[in-house]
């Protein structure tokens, strides 16, 4: 039967070609994302370069008066800062001395310079009209309760997250949501899948993320749409980014936090796109339907309507059709 | 008569099972919710992933058994004639089984099936099923999904489809199941299907 063949064959590609990528895969949104970036120079640039030209790489050079040759050295990785992020960071626009004590300026640094003391975020965005909308002191009502708070005796503070050389704000400006999570992430897994950095804090045994998420099907799928902080924080309705790190046993576990039409996704990952739409297209949480699908937090309202119709009439048929059948058959058997 | 070997019983059985495992699973996937589910999410995914599984094994059993058995035949479609004898086959079911008229097909070794059970099976057998047993390997294994089409995730469209077709088979289920009461007595062609003996019209 070679009609028949070809039949099957047509059957079976196209979803085949659908599902392994032959179709085209066009997102305009990712094709423009690249193309906006504008060139920006900060006006200390010239200055900062006084820093950069040592902090800025991997070495620097250094005069040796006693032998009277440039000696050259590896520059300290933690004293590294990268220009690039920096001038694309939330403080890119500052001059290194803004921040940092005059002293700075004398080569080789004063050794007491070593333990200066830092500005927390609420010394320049606290108790600030410019910057109420952020609410950063509710930011720091629940950084106080949350248990990475629990560390500041070990040395933990807000720059631990927030590099203040490289922290850039992603989830209210973001274009590419799937880069912005992964960016998230990274903050998180700069300690936490990094033993050096982690020990720095803790006496704790090193963690292992992926053994500790067993329990968590579709782990890289998990992993790359959502942000750690999803389940790891208490939801906050008036600030964007909750910051109430919960201690393990609270982390979110139960998969309808998330896989339902109430989905917790909508006041954490979603929140800044929620606000815009609550649907689309029919969809319920259309918001997430942007970036990514989550079963049971993503239904279609038309698609619900038609297949509950069509259930019921089919009963209804079936039911009716029973009946007249029932009734035939009675008066048959009375005549 | 004896029509159903014992491959097809035991295919056709495990089908039911795994079909009724995973229309009810998937149910309570897709309208999860915080309440007292029937069956806890975790646990729903886990026996519909296993479900689906079994399913497609189960499939592949009966595709090969219709490459290689003469149980293919009764899947063949006979163009000529075919919507005039659907016709036929529609109104019996309307009118004709009150007036306690005869089957129009009655069933043969040669014609187990009447035109619109062979059309019916067919669409389900080489259509819905090859198609949910297709995207539901998709969100399994979400890696070989295409992640894009057109600018939309292509997960959605893949689950889409895949609760489509879910939904098609189960109100095939349903049909199926009430127009196999209409044999010669209401439970016959249960029991023809558990003994593989049909039993006709007087």
């Amino acid at each position: 039967m070679p009609e028949n063949k070809h039949y099957f064959f047509l059957i079976f590609l196209v979803p085949v070609l659908f599902l392994s990528g032959y179709l085209p895969a066009v997102s305009q949104e990712d094709q423009n994302s690249n193309d906006q970036e504008t060139e920006w120079v900060s006006e200390f640039y010239e200055e900062n370069e006084q820093c950069f030209k040592c902090h800025g790489e991997a070495k620097y050079s250094l005069y040796d008066e006693f032998s009277e040759r440039e000696v050259h050295k590896l520059m300290c990785e933690s004293r590294v800062i990268n220009r690039d992020k920096y001038y694309i960071s939330n403080h890119k626009s500052f001059s290194c001395l803004d921040c940092h004590d005059g002293g700075y300026q004398d080569f080789p640094h004063p050794v007491e310079l070593r333990t200066e003391e830092h500005y927390a975020c609420l010394d320049c965005h606290g108790y600030d009209e410019n910057y109420a909308q952020y609410h950063f002191e509710e930011i720091e009502e629940e950084y106080v309760q949350s248990i990475h708070a629990e560390l500041e005796e070990e040395g933990f503070n807000c720059w631990k997250c927030h590099n203040p050389h490289t922290y850039h704000i992603s989830i209210r400006n973001t274009t590419n949501l799937h880069e912005t999570i992964a960016y998230d992430n990274n903050i998180c897994l700069d300690c936490h899948s990094n033993f050096n950095r982690f020990q720095l804090l803790t006496e704790r045994d090193e963690i292992n993320i992926i053994e500790r998420h067993d329990w968590l099907p579709n782990q890289a799928l998990h992993f790359g749409n959502v942000r750690c902080i999803e389940c790891h924080t208490q939801v906050n309705d008036s600030i964007l980014v909750a910051h109430l790190l919960l201690p393990i046993e609270q982390a979110v576990q139960r998969c309808v936090e998330c896989h339902s039409r109430d989905s917790r996704l909508l006041t954490t990952l979603y929140k800044f796109e929620a606000k815009k739409q609550r649907t689309r297209a029919g969809f319920w949480n259309g918001a997430v339907l942007k970036e990514s699908y989550v079963i049971g937090a993503n239904r279609n309202l038309y698609l619900n309507i038609i297949s509950i119709t069509i259930f019921f009439l089919t009963i209804a048929g079936i039911l009716a059709h029973l009946f007249f059948r029932m009734k035939a058959k009675s008066n048959q058997t009375n005549s | 008569m004896y029509l159903y070997p014992k491959w097809i019983r035991l295919w056709h059985l495990l089908n039911a099972l795994f079909c009724l495992m995973l229309i009810i699973t998937g149910l309570c996937l897709q309208y999860s919710g915080k309440g007292r589910p029937l069956i806890p999410f975790d646990k729903a995914v886990a026996l519909h992933n296993t479900g689906g599984i079994a399913l497609s094994l189960s499939y592949f059993i009966f595709f090969l058994g219709n490459i290689f058995s003469p149980n293919k035949k009764h899947y063949r479609l006979k163009y000529k004639g075919l919507w005039k004898d659907m016709y036929t086959q529609f109104n019996y079911y309307m009118f004709g089984v009150f007036k306690g008229q005869k089957h129009p097909f009655p069933v043969t070794e040669e014609n187990k099936f009447n035109p619109l059970q062979k059309v019916s099976y067919v669409l389900i057998m080489y259509i819905a099923l090859p198609l949910i047993i297709i995207t539901g390997w998709g969100l399994l294994l979400p890696d070989i999904t295409i992640s894009r089409v057109f600018g939309v995730s292509g997960l959605i469209l893949t689950d889409i489809i895949h609760i489509i077709s879910g939904f098609i088979i189960s109100i095939f289920m349903i049909i199926h199941i009430y127009l196999c009461t209409l044999g010669s007595t209401p439970g016959s062609l249960f029991k023809g299907m558990i003994s593989g003996y049909h039993v006709g019209e007087d």
